[in-house]
């Protein structure tokens, strides 16, 4: 795989700018096919798949529990005298579940998980890089983009679509708790109101597009990680553009998705 | 053993390696002299696949590595050692997982045959305690020596050293030196050494060539270098810079 030179310039002209951009464009095109081509070739790496699933998923956990709880809760708090005034507070758990369910959860993990795991990736291959790990282990006949850069992206790939069922469930329960500040409201009724107002065409796009944002967040922090180079002011740059790009990436590709949805499947629009 | 032909190599309008031709026999020492930036790092890269050369070859008892495919690069790379630099070791592991690494990558051995090599490799470089500890808990003089035991594990028939004395003290230094030496003695590997560093140099080299803006412009003993008339060869190891 031989990725473009990225030219680092202090003053960048706009056409410097522009030469970055596609340069950039280019070599993760590049970065992503050689994904595919490697990523489905023996040896599967799968300790080290589930290794990073964990790592990844116990060190953002905390982070979208409480991103979670307070979604769900303030979703509450802004909705409530908005329903009340039309006297529709019974439709309260529905909307918060369905703004949870089909973008709010789905998207505000992904940034979360973008800022947290997508510039992390991106330093910590970024520093193999710069201190010539990946060399060492090129040398030691180890495929260093299979055993780094694929084993993270699975990872990521498997683990976000887990973690936003999770964060829709928290958002969820800091709803009703908001709810309940308001007017006396069983569990068992927020509940029974979700299931009757959500169907399946609500939940499955919501979380199918978490799997393209999980991919996103792996292939972009590797992608920095992999390609940085400039000693340590390098591995600062990988992990910031890492976060930036994702980021971007994730917010582009959910408008496309959602568009693509509500075209094939007008009654979930 | 090894034999580089004509090694050319450009980075943009910077001409890094200009015809590099060398001869490596087995079993010997060879110390690669040269100023910071002349392309001593970039020639073991070129030797070892990290680097393509723009022109020029690099034969190892008698294939060519520049044409290898990546399978046939991967079993000539199981066959080679190779220290970086700055040791690189790998962070997320521990020294005894460092050292395990290429053996569990490349080779079919038993837990028990692993611990085992570990623990020989180890005691070989004076670092057995060492063994649990992380990258980042180790000083340079051990880091250095665990890149070595990382390198020797796997018993190369071909070491390759990128600077093994940088940013030592003298006593460190001469002490790796030493190891080195003693290390090629018992495990007879052929080596080459990229160093600045002229006690490293006298106390492991067999032969040795000096670079200088890509091109070889000296090849002999240690003592022929040092003795050498030439106007370059006395400036570089001269405490003084002579002027013309």
């Amino acid at each position: 795989m031989k990725l473009p030179q990225i030219k680092h310039i202090k003053d960048p002209t706009t056409s410097d700018k522009l030469y970055s951009f596609f340069t950039n464009l280019s070599g993760l095109t590049i970065f992503n096919i050689e994904f595919f081509k490697q990523a489905f070739l023996p040896p599967y790496e799968i300790a080290q798949i589930k290794k990073h699933m964990i790592e990844l998923g116990v060190k953002t956990f905390p982070i979208v529990s409480i991103m979670g709880f307070i979604l769900g809760f303030v979703l509450s708090l802004q909705s409530y005298p908005v329903l009340e005034r039309f006297g529709a507070t019974d439709f309260l758990p529905s909307t918060v579940a369905l703004s949870v369910i089909r973008e709010l959860g789905p998207v505000l993990t992904a940034i979360i998980f973008a800022g947290r795991v997508s510039s992390g990736i991106g330093a910590e291959l970024s520093s193999m890089r710069v201190t010539e790990q990946i060399d060492a282990m090129e040398v030691s006949a180890v495929n260093p983009f299979k055993y780094l850069v694929v084993t993270r992206v699975f990872a990521t790939t498997m683990i976000l679509p887990i973690l936003t069922i999770y964060v829709i469930f928290i958002a969820l329960a800091g709803g009703f708790l908001a709810v309940i500040l308001f007017e006396s409201m069983s569990l068992i009724y927020f509940k029974n109101a979700i299931i009757a107002s959500i169907t399946f065409g609500d939940f499955v796009p919501g979380i199918a597009k978490t799997f393209l944002f999980g991919y996103i967040v792996g292939v972009v922090g590797a992608y920095k990680g992999f390609t940085a180079d400039g000693g340590t002011e390098g591995v600062g740059r990988a992990s910031t553009t890492a976060v930036v790009m994702s980021s971007l990436l994730i917010l582009i590709s959910d408008m496309v998705l959602v568009k693509i949805t509500v075209w094939l499947w007008p009654s979930i629009g | 053993m090894i034999e580089i032909r004509g090694l050319t190599k450009s980075f943009g309008d910077l001409h890094v390696l200009n015809n590099v031709s060398f001869d490596v026999n087995v079993g010997e020492n060879l110390v690669v002299f040269g100023k910071s930036g002349t392309g001593k790092s970039v020639l073991l890269k070129c030797i070892v696949g990290l680097l393509k050369p723009d022109k020029g070859d690099v034969f190892v008892n008698g294939e060519n590595v520049i044409t290898f495919s990546t399978k046939k690069l991967n079993a000539f790379r199981k066959n080679l050692g190779f220290l970086f630099q700055g040791a690189a070791l790998y962070d997320s592991m521990s020294v005894r997982e460092n050292l395990e690494f290429p053996l569990k990558r490349n080779f079919n051995f038993s837990q028990e045959e692993v611990d085992k090599k570990v623990l020989k490799t180890l005691e070989l470089v004076g670092l057995e305690e060492a063994v649990d500890k992380m990258p980042s808990e180790l000083s340079g003089g051990m880091r250095k020596r665990i890149g070595l035991a990382r390198s020797i594990i796997t018993e190369p028939a071909l070491m390759l050293y990128d600077e093994p004395t940088t940013g030592l003290d003298p006593i460190t230094s001469k002490e790796i030196s030493v190891l080195i030496l003693n290390l090629q003695k018992k495990l007879k590997m052929t080596s080459i050494v990229v160093t600045h560093d002229l006690l490293c140099a006298e106390i492991i080299s067999d032969r040795a060539i000096m670079l200088n803006e890509g091109k070889i412009v000296f090849e002999g003993t240690i003592e022929e270098m040092t003795n050498s008339q030439d106007k370059f060869l006395k400036n570089f190891f001269s405490h003084e810079i002579i002027n013309d």
